[in-house]
């Protein structure tokens, strides 16, 4: 056996532990990428979850402006502290969307009353096939769609107030 | 008062380890005779690890509140035996029980060990003592087991319910025994190659610890996958989560290792493989210990993550194993093969053993650290799981459990016999389990069935080397080496058929409704709450029948107080043909219950087979110690009468 090869051991065991260095000095970032962003909105079309809103489909979202796609329900208590952060976006002129996900039109009017509505169409996901196919896996979370119907952008629970200067922010470079 | 005289007796052991080491330099350079005194030396160390840990079950036992470790880990409520358990299922306590098995190991090689060289020995017990050294300085440094609180709290934050089994008490120390177990190895490699002294004494004077650590490993494996299997309330038995990787590896060189080392200790070849191997199964130790206790790895065990302590460890994995692995490139030349042997023989046998160990090991050791590298590499996450574990392994496990049944059946040196004309029944049997696994159950998958298809080959195949013996003048070490290899067709055909055949049902039904899973018939009875020492439960009485007669299982949802959790007790019922495994799970608005019910024909065959494995190695090890103390007496008459 040559001397190289005896070497070799000791080249793998050095690699390894630059290896192993480098994952004990970054800090683990346990946030998973969305692997939608960069992809356009898989086509749906959801039937209205109000009476006095229209629905939602994916053809809705590109129009040209951006959107905010925000999944909810009537039963998820994060939502109502994100709904006025929502509002307040809606005030500064952001286009909101809502998805309700396995929600009955008198339960989501009854929230929306008490919380506040920021919604344009708000379209009604009974059994989370929508929530499901855009890499959604719990409430609240929200889409920021570019006005091609690409998504720009996936954030997983509520937005806060803290947040709304970066949802300005990537809603001003998704136009 | 208890726990102060734990730590000195540490930190006295850690002052002998150092003057240990230092005696080994002196003495391998300047050829003083400092054997005597260093076993001496090493036996005390063990000592007083023995008293330290002794302390630490000691106010465990005690629920000594005033020790932040028992008050971090235990509960005046616990029942006694997980007050002492709590003493190694936390990473101090852990890290204390390796260093005082690393220190024992040290002194029993000192004190028992007579056929090495006496310069090996010496450069052997400087190693242990190397090695020993920076785990002191671990525990001193990093995570001083004793540490006191002032004032003491009135209540202990109790410990990880999951922990509170018997499975999960027992099968940590038994693989620590086994990990550490193979420091021994590590060490007499490392002082063999120092001394230039690698021959078949050194093989012979490895292997019964090899042989031990590995039977130990092999039960701890065992018994963390029962564990996994009823404790998680899936069903499944191996999960090829980085934590099992981190106990299969070096139980992998480890096998490697102990097939090795027969041949260098019979044949005297095979000097440097075998030299690397004893180096790479403590190290594969080491990287998982690493592993588990830094927390590098997305795991089911959570594990406290600590970077600190992840640095330390992995500077000790560095020292450690990069000096063995450079003294290797060194000293690995100068290292003459010994006796030839031709390509039909038993040591080309045992060489593609070791090679398909070794490849099998590269698989996993790859598929653990394979996320890693590509998040450094890429930034990109991914998790590799059981599809790339099982297309990988599998087949090449396949391939070794086949030739296992032929190793065995060749000579030393060169065999020219017609072997596969002994192989004609096996091969027969094997051929006809295929054809009836394609017959009765056409739809199951190729692993699973070319597993059974090898299961019945080895099965029938393993009992060769006895034929044509006198079964009572048979040495123990062949019969330890038939119901081993026997075990592990044991357990492949319990892995084949679990995997096969398994059935499950997963529904959600009311009280009196009825379902079933394979041939069973299962009713949902009362759901009554119930409580033990610490814990409140939902207990579900769940009545099967399989045609005739009337099974009850009470599978539970426990609920643990201090800290809040939530467990779910399986309940399991062994048949001769398999388990029926029954998990309660939440109750839904209309009054139904989530139950999840498996149908596992054979599968405790896995279990079985491990242990048949380990019982096999033990027969050996007694087999080879029986052999060894009768020469030695045999010897001592002849002289006493000469």
């Amino acid at each position: 056996m040559s001397r190289a090869i005896r070497f070799a051991p000791l080249v793998l065991l050095l690699l390894l532990i630059a290896g192993l260095i480098w994952r004990l000095v970054t800090p683990v970032d346990t946030n998973v990428p969305s692997k939608l962003e960069g992809k356009a909105v898989p086509a749906f079309a959801l039937a209205a979850g109000l009476p006095t809103k229209p629905g939602l489909s994916s053809t809705d979202l590109a129009t040209g402006k951006p959107h905010i796609v925000n999944i909810f329900a009537s039963w998820c208590v994060p939502c109502i502290t994100e709904v006025r952060v929502l509002q307040q976006l809606r005030s500064q002129g952001v286009s909101i969307d809502g998805i309700a996900v396995r929600d009955r039109p008198a339960d989501i009017a009854d929230f929306l009353a008490r919380n506040g509505d920021p919604y344009e169409r708000i379209g009604s996901d009974t059994e989370s096939k929508v929530q499901i196919s855009l890499g959604s896996s719990g409430v609240p979370e929200s889409f920021i769609v570019d006005g091609r119907g690409i998504i720009r952008y996936q954030h997983i629970g509520p937005i806060e107030a803290a947040d709304v200067p970066m949802i300005l922010g990537k809603l001003e470079q998704s136009k | 008062m208890i726990a102060e005289a734990g730590l000195a007796a540490l930190w006295l052991a850690a002052g002998l380890a150092a003057l240990q080491f230092v005696l080994m330099i002196m003495a391998l350079r300047s050829h003083i005779d400092a054997a005597r005194t260093m076993r001496s030396i090493a036996a005390v160390q063990g000592v007083l690890t023995l008293i330290s840990f002794g302390a630490l079950l000691f106010v465990f036992a005690r629920t000594d509140l005033s020790v932040a470790l028992v008050f971090e880990n235990s509960h005046s409520a616990k029942p006694f035996i997980y007050k002492v358990a709590g003493a190694w299922g936390n990473h101090e306590g852990s890290m204390l029980l390796w260093v005082t098995v690393l220190a024992f190991a040290g002194a029993l090689l000192a004190l028992l060990s007579r056929r090495t060289n006496e310069r090996t020995l010496v450069a052997a017990l400087g190693a242990q003592a190397a090695l020993a050294l920076g785990f002191y300085a671990f525990l001193l440094v990093a995570s001083n087991p004793f540490a006191r609180l002032n004032p003491a709290p009135l209540e202990g934050r109790g410990l990880n319910p999951l922990l509170q089994d018997p499975g999960l008490a027992f099968h940590p120390p038994t693989l620590y025994l086994g990990y550490v177990g193979l420091s021994i190895a590590f060490s007499l490699a490392v002082g063999a190659l120092l001394t230039g002294d690698v021959d078949s004494r050194l093989a012979r004077a490895m292997r019964p610890w090899v042989l031990g650590a590995w039977i130990l490993l092999t039960l701890g494996i065992t018994a963390g996958s029962y564990w996994a299997y009823y404790e998680l309330g899936w069903g499944g038995w191996w999960f090829w989560d980085p934590v099992e990787n981190a106990s299969l590896m070096p139980w992998l060189a480890a096998t490697a290792l102990l097939h090795s080392v027969s041949v260098l200790a019979s044949r005297g070849a095979l000097k440097a493989w075998t030299m690397m191997l004893a180096v790479i199964a403590f190290s594969m130790s080491m990287v998982g210990t690493f592993l588990v206790r830094s927390g590098i790895l997305t795991s089911v065990h959570a594990f406290a993550i600590d970077p600190e302590r992840g640095t330390f460890l992995l500077a000790l994995l560095a020292i450690y194993v990069g000096a063995a692995f450079t003294l290797f490139a060194l000293r690995g030349v100068t290292l003459k093969e010994g006796a030839p042997f031709e390509l039909i023989s038993r040591e080309s046998g045992l060489v593609v053993n070791n090679l398909l160990l070794s490849v099998i090991l590269g698989v996993v050791f790859l598929g653990t650290l394979y996320p890693l590298f590509v998040e450094a590499v890429t930034g990109e996450k991914l998790s590799v799981g059981a599809p790339y574990f099982n297309a990988v392994a599998g087949p090449l496990a396949l391939i070794l459990a086949a030739l296992v049944a032929v190793g065995p059946l060749l000579r030393w040196r060169s065999d020219s016999r017609p072997i596969l004309k002994r192989l004609t029944i096996p091969a027969l049997l094997s051929a006809s389990a295929l054809a009836m696994t394609i017959i009765v159950a056409p739809e199951i998958g190729i692993l699973p069935r070319l597993g059974l298809t090898a299961a019945a080959f080895l099965a029938a195949a393993c009992w060769l080397p006895l034929v044509g013996r006198n079964p009572l003048r048979t040495p123990l070490a062949i019969w330890g080496m038939v119901i081993a290899h026997f075990g592990i067709a044991v357990a492949l055909a319990g892995m084949a058929v679990d995997s096969a055949f398994t059935r499950q049902t997963l529904a959600v039904v009311k009280q009196g409704e009825t379902l079933s899973v394979g041939p069973w018939t299962v009713e949902l009875g009362d759901v009554v709450p119930t409580a033990g020492k610490n814990w409140t439960a939902i207990e579900a009485e769940i009545h099967a029948s399989r045609g005739q007669g009337l099974e009850t299982l009470k599978p539970q949802t426990r609920y643990f107080t201090d800290p809040p959790t939530e467990t779910n007790e399986a309940a399991i019922e062994t048949f001769w043909n398999g388990q029926l495994y029954t998990v309660i799970g939440k109750p839904d608005a209309s009054g139904g219950w989530q139950v999840r019910l498996w149908w596992k024909p054979f599968v405790t065959l896995i279990w079985l087979g491990g242990v048949l494995i380990a019982f096999g190695g033990a027969l050996a090890l007694v087999g080879r110690a029986w052999r060894g103390w009768r020469s030695k007496r045999d010897r001592g008459w002849r002289e006493r009468y000469a």
